[in-house]
């Protein structure tokens, strides 16, 4: 058996090195390498985009998301408002989790629940369950959520709490997740195993109520550092890897023997302006000397800055094209995208004559800060950004540092103008709009990661009524004007929506997705 | 020696709690891990929940206190990420680690000690400058792409060997899971030994043929073959015997180090063990992982340092354990 292992891999290797295409790769089991660790099998947790990325396989959802993050059925069949408050879900009846019992509505009880309560959570969910007053269980197919104000975004928050079932994580841990004791699922794939750091195993849930995956076993192996993931990919360990290094895609995209595939992704790359009435920690005169205004909160300033970029070129040969330029918080397909706002475009003249205006003919010293290693080619972004400002005068130095230092300082306003990325990962433009635009309110909820402090009153309270409007086309309207009003005084300034890629092996094609997941029941053998 | 031991594991426990503080302190200063943990949608209320929940509202101090008091019983505090206690999840990738390490050094003693002493004998043949010529490439060239260029070389070009991860394991003696006792697991293990290895083994030729020369100098190698002993046992035991003692030190320092930086081989190769974790841990700010692992690191030199010291009076009997002064 192992001998045969050894000689179908020689001849794997000696198909490859004659130039003949693989017949369609062992259409049982797919191997796929992903860029980040699964810290935990428990779906409620922790909060973070590798562990979700896995429970997306064995746990399903009320409200799934397809590819371009539109809500379709999932566990729910349907979903309605009784009143402005009450939304009322249907279950699809039958579905069975692995071990044969039924899911009914209080295992969606249970598992909402089981949000807030799972001990030492680093990142909790609790932001889509908390606006829950209570939860009416009608029959065991039918359930009410009641809240305590209008709240139109209730099936977006359910789309992102995986139901677990009552009966296995009744008094279950996040450790009994990870052993697979109670990681009892219904979703597409059964856990296996899972080996911390190292890899996952799955293998198809052959009950599963909708379309089965194509791949009976897959196997997630984390390999971070880029190079190995894609010599991975190219010795064939593994039929496909999620971010291919931007320096390879050259390479990859001529080499019949794979595939690339990528997509806009939900994330918007940004800068933020220091708003604070003071003299900015990282602005100074162009003798060196501090100023004593803030030059940024000027929006003529602002407006100068952003016309000195050149977003184009920026996609073009930073990202190799893996980008497209932005002028709002969300792309197209996103609910409140707004098509009337374009990206800036590209004037650095005109930036000088703002810069006049504005009192700096000579521009002023600043200091641009960026994570590295956080988002694609953050750190060459910061820096081409900070050529083209010091093009127009404003003379720029980079600062960058890993995420978790930098995360630190930015929220606590120690930058005066700082790149960071969000994805809106409820598939609307509310989510960018309340957490960076609205005030800071710790009251309210709002503000959370509005690192600029960024305040406009009207822009409040737009957001505010835009998130108790049930009515679809209305909110839809109050986001786009506030996300208008939010851009008119570039509240935040948008660079790029960067795109999210995969490469396969010939023989396997992705279909890809908005919100950057790696999903095995997308993949599927195709005939070389 | 008994008293030796003793003395040398009290100062190891003041060794352990001043590594500790600042460890702990460092790890304090680089931020609060929050912030990067939490998903971003969260609001400011679920994230003081967050904070609160780690322990992470209370100064400093309080932290430290609330550690030292779980070090004390053998907590070191469970991962904020995992939910696991630290320790624990140290130890489940170690084995992994002390495979490629000791796998390592058996490949740079095994070559290292004969290659060194053929060099040494011979230093002006062909062989004897190829070695040393060879031992430059192994000093010079860093271990990341020589990792990458094995796997270039060897899974994407020739396929023979898997480019990354560990292959399945099976129990040593019922408890140890090793992978090194299938084909599949040693196809795993090969380059990243390799590669681990090559460090090692150009400085123990150069320690061996250094050591050699020198030896061979000596009145008592002069006297050992005036007696008209067998080259064989003046090279194998006066010659080999007297130059192990420096080599010795080296390779328990060096073994250290060689778990404690196989970080760079583990990432390359995907090989899921201790420095890996490490890596992981500090990117997400997991410092109960962190502080663990250094401690973990701290006490393993400290028991190879101990080790090497007891290894060296057997060697050479005018090293006693004693309680030296001064």
């Amino acid at each position: 058996m192992r001998s045969f292992v050894v000689l179908s891999r020689l001849a794997a290797v000696a198909a490859l090195a004659v130039g003949l295409s693989l017949s369609p790769a062992d259409a049982q089991e797919l191997k796929i390498a992903v860029a980040a660790d699964v810290t935990s099998i428990d779906p409620h947790f922790f909060n973070l985009f590798p562990n979700n990325n896995i429970a997306e396989h064995i746990f399903d959802k009320l409200v799934q998301m397809d590819p371009d993050s539109r809500m379709i059925p999932g566990l729910a069949t349907s979903w309605k408002t009784v009143d402005d408050k009450t939304w009322e879900f249907k279950l699809r009846k039958g579905v069975k989790f692995t071990d044969g019992s039924e899911l009914t509505a209080d295992d969606v009880v249970f598992s909402i629940n089981r949000v807030p309560n799972v001990p030492n959570s680093p990142g909790p969910f609790t932001a889509y369950t908390k606006a829950i007053q209570n939860i009416e269980v009608v029959d065991p197919y039918t359930l009410r959520f009641k809240y305590a104000a209008p709240y139109p975004l209730a099936p977006n928050d359910l789309s992102t709490i995986y139901i677990v079932s009552k009966k296995a994580a009744t008094g279950a841990t996040t450790e009994d997740f990870n052993s697979g004791k109670a990681a009892l699922g219904s979703g597409r794939y059964k856990l296996v195993r899972y080996v911390n750091g190292d890899r996952i195993e799955l293998v198809r849930n052959e009950n599963y109520w909708g379309d089965k995956p194509a791949f009976e076993k897959v196997q997630f192996k984390i390999i971070k550092n880029e190079p190995a993931r894609m010599a991975a990919l190219l010795s064939g360990d593994v039929d496909a890897i999620e971010q291919p290094p931007t320096a390879d895609l050259a390479k990859l995209k001529s080499d019949p023997k794979f595939t690339l595939t990528s997509k806009i992704s939900h994330r918007v790359i940004y800068f933020n302006f220091d708003n604070l009435e003071r003299s900015s920690p990282f602005v100074t005169a162009k003798d060196g000397k501090p100023l004593d205004k803030n030059p940024l909160l000027d929006v003529r300033v602002r407006r100068a800055i952003s016309k000195a970029i050149n977003r184009p070129a920026i996609a073009e040969r930073v990202m190799e094209g893996q980008a497209i330029p932005s002028g709002q918080l969300v792309s197209e397909k996103l609910f409140g995208h707004n098509p009337a706002l374009k990206p800036e475009p590209y004037d650095p003249e005109g930036a000088k004559k703002l810069l006049a205006e504005a009192g700096y003919p000579n521009g002023f010293n600043i200091t641009i800060h960026g994570p590295a290693g956080r988002y694609v080619n953050d750190e060459k972004i910061v820096q081409a950004v900070a050529q083209m400002l010091s093009r127009v005068g404003i003379v720029s130095k980079v600062e960058t540092a890993p995420m978790g230092p930098y995360s630190s300082r930015a929220s606590k306003q120690e930058f005066s103008f700082h790149m960071v990325g969000w994805g809106a990962s409820t598939g609307e433009a509310s989510s960018p709009l309340r957490s960076l635009l609205a005030t800071y309110n710790r009251d309210k909820g709002l503000g959370a990661v509005n690192w600029g402090r960024y305040s406009n009153p009207k822009v409040d309270y737009l957001i505010e009524q835009a998130l108790q409007q049930v009515n679809d086309e209305n909110r839809s309207i109050m986001l786009q004007r506030a996300t208008d009003l939010a851009m008119a005084d570039l509240g935040i300034m948008p660079i790029h929506f960067q795109f999210t890629m995969w490469a396969t092996k010939k023989n396997v094609q992705y279909t890809p997705r908005t919100d950057e997941y790696t999903l095995a029941f997308q993949f599927k053998p195709v005939k070389g | 020696m008994l008293v030796y031991v003793i003395r040398r594991s009290m100062q190891s426990v003041v060794v352990l709690f001043a590594m500790s503080l600042l460890v702990f302190i460092g790890v304090y200063a680089i931020g609060n891990p929050i912030d990067i943990l939490i998903n971003p949608q969260a609001d400011q209320i679920d994230r003081e929940r967050a904070i609160a929940a780690l322990g992470l509202d209370k100064p400093l101090w309080e932290q430290y206190a609330v550690f030292l008091k779980g070090a004390l019983t053998g907590n070191l505090g469970k991962s904020f990420v995992h939910a696991t206690p630290a320790l624990g999840l140290i130890l489940e990738r170690m084995p992994a680690t002390m495979e490629l390490a000791i796998a390592a050094m058996v490949i740079a003693v095994a070559l290292g000690i004969p290659l060194g002493l053929w060099a040494g004998l011979k230093p002006n043949g062909i062989a004897g400058r190829s070695i040393m010529a060879g031992s430059i490439l192994g000093f010079s060239l860093p271990t990341f792409w020589v990792g990458l260029m094995l796997i270039m070389v060897f899974s994407v070009m020739l396929g023979w060997l898997p480019s990354n991860g560990r292959g399945p394991t099976t129990m040593l003696l019922g408890i140890i899971p090793v992978s090194f006792l299938s084909w599949d697991g040693l196809s795993h293990l090969i380059m990243p030994a390799v590669n681990l290895a090559l460090f090692k083994l150009a400085l123990l030729i150069r320690l061996t043929r250094a050591g050699t020369r020198e030896s061979l100098m000596q009145d008592y190698v002069k006297f050992a073959r005036a007696k008209g002993l067998t080259n064989g046992r003046v090279i194998g035991v006066h010659v080999l015997r007297n130059i192990l003692i420096p080599i010795v030190t080296v390779i328990g320092l060096e073994f250290g180090s060689v778990i404690a930086f196989a970080i760079v081989t583990e990432s390359v190769f995907a090989w899921p063990g201790m420095g890996k974790l490490l890596i992981d841990s500090i990117n997400l700010l997991d410092r109960p992982v962190i502080v663990s692992y250094l401690l973990v690191i701290v006490a393993l030199f400290i028991v190879i340092n101990l080790a090497v010291d007891v290894l060296y009076s057997a060697l050479d009997p005018r090293v006693r354990l004693s309680e030296a002064k001064g």
